[in-house]
């Protein structure tokens, strides 16, 4: 435990990518099995102690504080396992150190009703670091800087292989990992597990910045995109998936490798092929079309899926590629020969659960970006562009596909209420809510219509920051109540990707993924949009 | 009886006393000030009349020039000042060189301004007293259970075994100019190091201030290099304990170091998070406030009829109040920094 606490806590505060790994290689030589593999396991969020939930640890550390003096610490640092390793009303002198593997056995062997004892057993006994790993582990979700990605490169470097032979096998693969660190330690072959239904890792494309952003080295030019070299299809608003069905197996995957098929039995029950498939998970209308994400997210993150949601939001998958037919593994072949695969395989179906997405025809650079920007329906989020020759290949590669996004709608709005952000960003006010102005009898009053997060750099933060504490006219809470009238108000460019009439919003309506773009200091709070001027894009994307 | 808010009430401009028509540590220009201690939230040039201790006087000076003030009111610790019937005199408050509470009496009725303070012992300034009162106004900046400070010399031994790890490396030690760097030289100097220690040169004049109050340093230097030469200068800092402030560590001035080690010294180093945000190789939790534990041990310690507090996190030290029977009340003064930086 020792030893798997100083890992995290120096991860942590390391930022260099190569730091981290060699970190990561230095503890994989010096621990043992099997309590390494219990640590890689953490780290690429493949353990799972189910027993041991973040419900069960706050209502433990409510046994021993107040509750409302909990939730402002826990608002305040961000993170539960800090927090209650910070607040846990710990013996003096404790440095109790068991070996992460007698934890983990420990954990899986006990009783679910005996385990808040023993969890509370541990936590007295432990330091507060060492409080912090365990709850880390426990609960799963380390959130310390490192993707299962990082951790697999530093086994490659580790074992002296190649990570493409690692991710290969990694889904086949169960902690404590001990064939795996046998091969990397030359004690054993590479593991040959059965990966009947095993996730494959997925290829992602860049986004497409235009030639006219000379200033971007990845900038590119419009030129290039022509028939001969491109496939052009709709990026669909929906989430990216993977269907794999091989040898009886039947998993749906979200493209990080979840396992979503227990929340969506209607798409796994129409997977009568043998293939893995690349797609876009949609909910379907009425009339066939595609419903919009509201209603996708609706069925998301549920462990039970009542008749009623099955009935209401059909969930079914738009095919974008093929990466393996019966035995036969298709990901090197081209972008061309596999779309042709894939066309084939549902050429016969008649299932409304499957179908393909339709190519776009590229007659000129001009009238794809025109089509981008005005697509033919409004769940489509712009053109995903696709070499004819690509092949599929796992990660990010630059260069074989881009995704070209439909410009965000802009209004100007007035910032009304700020609220301290959590964790890094705890000391300053980083949360904005933000209004328009709207028609009443005697004038105007101000009205929220949403609510942003990101899109400011830690400067643009701190300039933020000074105007709301200069300008708080109330507090609610860790809420501030900001100045917002006609006369006197902050005005900012607010990007958002779409438009939903909402009766939950007081507003009445509800933007999707805003943030914002600029701060408008030279701009007079009573020239900020309307309700009205905003409700026009209700319309235009819906 | 006389109400509080007649004697101190909030204002924005700080904490104003009608009877006596003082502010304590405004944060604009007025015409009479009681300040608690030199840091620049708290102590602003400009006022026509600063009351304070000799020291802090001695530091306004020190970083606003002479003329901060056409009148300057040195006032020992304990010493009574009569403003119009109102009772003002200073107490220590461990905070920094010259720290000071604000005691206020009217008509029977005290009044005590914490300022910002801590408990524990430090070498560089005189400790926190505890002034029985009614009302007791208390600063909050680490006004939650999470913090815990501890031990100082255990974190300075942190920053001794890196050296000795790591003696290539230039150790670049962010410190507060007033107060934590003179404490944190102070601390180094008690485990026995004798070196120079390099200073940047905004650190310089309080150094030498400090030492004229009689604190120790030892051997400092100016953290500079010689025009010309600066490659071979450059290896005379592996393994040397270099001081800045936090901002000095974000520019130019870091570079010049041979593969320097960012130490920062502050008791928002507790949070993993802020110190992965302020890019801290070694965090050191070293803090010149109280921290949860000294907070409300105090307010059980002076144990007031009623509790203000200030600048920080308020709505947890009030929540505990209430819960353990203290009436409390939030201040919102704006215009103090929450940062510790």
């Amino acid at each position: 435990m020792q030893a798997f606490s100083q890992l995290l806590d120096s991860l942590i505060l390391t930022p260099g990518r190569n730091a981290k790994i060699t970190l990561l290689c230095d503890y994989f030589a010096r621990t043992p099995d099997p309590a390494r593999g219990w640590a890689l396991a953490a780290i690429t969020g493949e353990l799972e102690l189910k027993s041991v939930r973040p419900s069960m640890i706050r209502a433990l550390i409510e046994e021993r504080m107040d509750a409302e003096l909990f939730a402002l610490s826990y608002d305040y640092v961000g993170d539960l396992a800090e927090t209650v390793s910070l607040v846990w009303p710990g013996t003096h002198g404790a440095n109790y150190s068991p070996p992460l593997n007698e934890i983990i056995d420990t954990l899986l062997d006990t009783p679910k009703d005996k385990i808040p004892t023993l969890v509370s057993h541990w936590m007295d006994r432990l330091t507060p670091t060492a409080r912090w790993a365990f709850l880390k582990l426990a609960t799963g979700g380390l959130r310390i800087g490192v993707s299962a990605r990082l951790a697999k490169q530093a086994l490659a470097k580790f074992g002296s292989v190649d990570v493409t032979g690692i991710e290969e096998i990694w889904h086949g693969l169960e902690p404590p990992y001990l064939d795996l660190f046998a091969w990397l330690e030359g004690n054993a072959d590479k593991p040959a597990p059965d990966m009947s239904g095993a996730f494959r890792p997925v290829m992602l494309a860049h986004p497409l910045i235009a030639k006219k952003d000379r200033d971007n080295p990845d900038a590119v030019d419009p030129e290039m995109i022509t028939a001969e070299a491109f496939a052009a299809e709709w990026k669909w608003d929906g989430i990216r998936v993977q269907a794999v069905s091989e040898n009886g197996e039947r998993r749906l995957y979200t493209r990080t490798g979840d396992d979503i098929s227990h929340t969506f039995p209607d798409v796994v029950e129409a997977m009568d092929f043998d293939a893995v498939l690349d797609g876009e998970l949609l909910v379907r209308r009425k009339d066939g079309g595609v419903a919009p994400f509201n209603d996708l997210q609706k069925r998301l993150n549920r462990k039970t899926v009542s008749k009623k949601l099955l009935t209401d939001s059909p969930a079914f998958i738009r095919a974008y590629d093929i990466l393996q037919s019966g035995e036969t593994d298709l990901r090197a072949l081209s972008f061309k020969e596999r779309r042709l695969k894939l066309e084939t395989l549902f050429a016969a179906s008649d299932t409304h659960r499957f179908d393909v997405s339709p190519l776009i025809p590229i007659e000129s650079a001009q009238a794809l970006e025109a089509l981008r920007n005005a697509p033919p329906e409004p769940e489509i989020e712009g053109v995903m562009l696709k070499r004819w020759e690509s092949v599929y290949e796992a990660g990010r590669p630059k260069g074989p596909w881009f995704k070209w996004k439909r410009d965000p709608f802009l209004i100007d709005a007035v910032i009304m209420y700020a609220q301290r952000g959590h964790g890094r960003r705890s000391g300053k006010f980083s949360d904005f809510t933000f209004g328009v102005w709207k028609e009443v009898d005697d004038g105007f009053e101000i009205t929220p219509v949403g609510k942003a997060y990101f899109g400011f750099t830690d400067e643009k933060l701190a300039e933020l920051d000074k105007f709301v504490r200069a300008n708080t006219i109330d507090r609610f809470g860790p809420v501030s109540m900001v100045k917002a009238t006609r006369e006197e108000g902050l005005v900012v460019e607010v990007a958002f990707e779409g438009l939903q009439a909402s009766p939950r919003h007081k507003s009445g309506v509800a933007m999707r993924f805003p943030r914002f773009n600029r701060i408008r200091w030279d701009k007079p709070a009573a020239e900020a949009e309307t309700l009205d001027g905003l409700k026009v894009f209700l319309s235009e994307s819906a | 009886m006389i109400r509080p808010d007649q004697i101190l009430k909030p204002t924005p401009a700080g904490l104003y006393c009608p009877a006596g028509d003082f502010y304590i540590d405004p944060v604009r220009a007025v015409d009479r000030a009681v300040i608690t201690h030199g840091h620049s939230d708290h102590a602003r040039a400009g006022h026509g009349a600063v009351l304070a201790t000799p020291e802090t006087i001695n530091i306004m000076a020190s970083r606003y020039g002479e003329t901060f003030t056409p009148t300057r009111q040195p006032a020992e610790l304990g010493e009574v000042n009569d403003k119009n019937g109102v009772k003002v005199w200073l107490a220590p408050a461990g905070h920094v060189l010259g720290s000071a509470q604000a005691v206020v009496e009217y008509k029977g009725l005290r009044m005590v301004c914490t300022g910002d303070y801590k408990r524990r012992q430090d070498p560089t300034c005189a400790r926190f007293e505890p002034v029985p009162c009614h009302v007791f106004i208390s600063e909050a900046t680490f006004a939650l259970p999470v913090f815990h400070h501890p031990d100082d010399r255990g974190e300075i031994a942190r920053l001794m075994d890196s050296l000795n790890v790591f003696p290539d490396r230039a150790h670049l030690v962010g410190a507060y100019a007033l107060g934590k760097a003179q404490r944190v030289i102070s601390l180094i100097r008690e485990t026995g190091y004798s070196e120079p220690i390099y200073i940047h040169g905004a650190l310089k004049a309080l150094c030498d201030l400090y030492e004229d109050h009689g604190v120790k340093l030892g051997p400092l230097e100016p953290a500079t290099l010689e025009k010309g030469r600066a490659k071979e200068e450059q290896a005379k800092f592996a393994g040397k304990i270099i001081l800045g402030p936090p901002s000095a560590f974000r520019d130019k001035w870091s570079k010049r170091f041979p593969d320097p080690l960012d130490v920062f010294c502050s008791g928002w180093m507790r949070i993993r998070q802020r110190a992965k945000q302020s890019g801290v190789e070694l965090p050191l939790i070293i803090s010149d406030h109280a921290d949860w534990g000294e907070l409300t041990q105090t307010v059980k310690d002076v144990n007031p009829e009623e509790l203000w507090v200030t600048h920080g996190r308020e709505d947890a030290l009030c929540r505990w109040a209430e819960l353990e029977g203290y009436k409390a009340r939030p201040l919102r003064l704006v215009g103090y920094d929450d940062e510790e930086s």
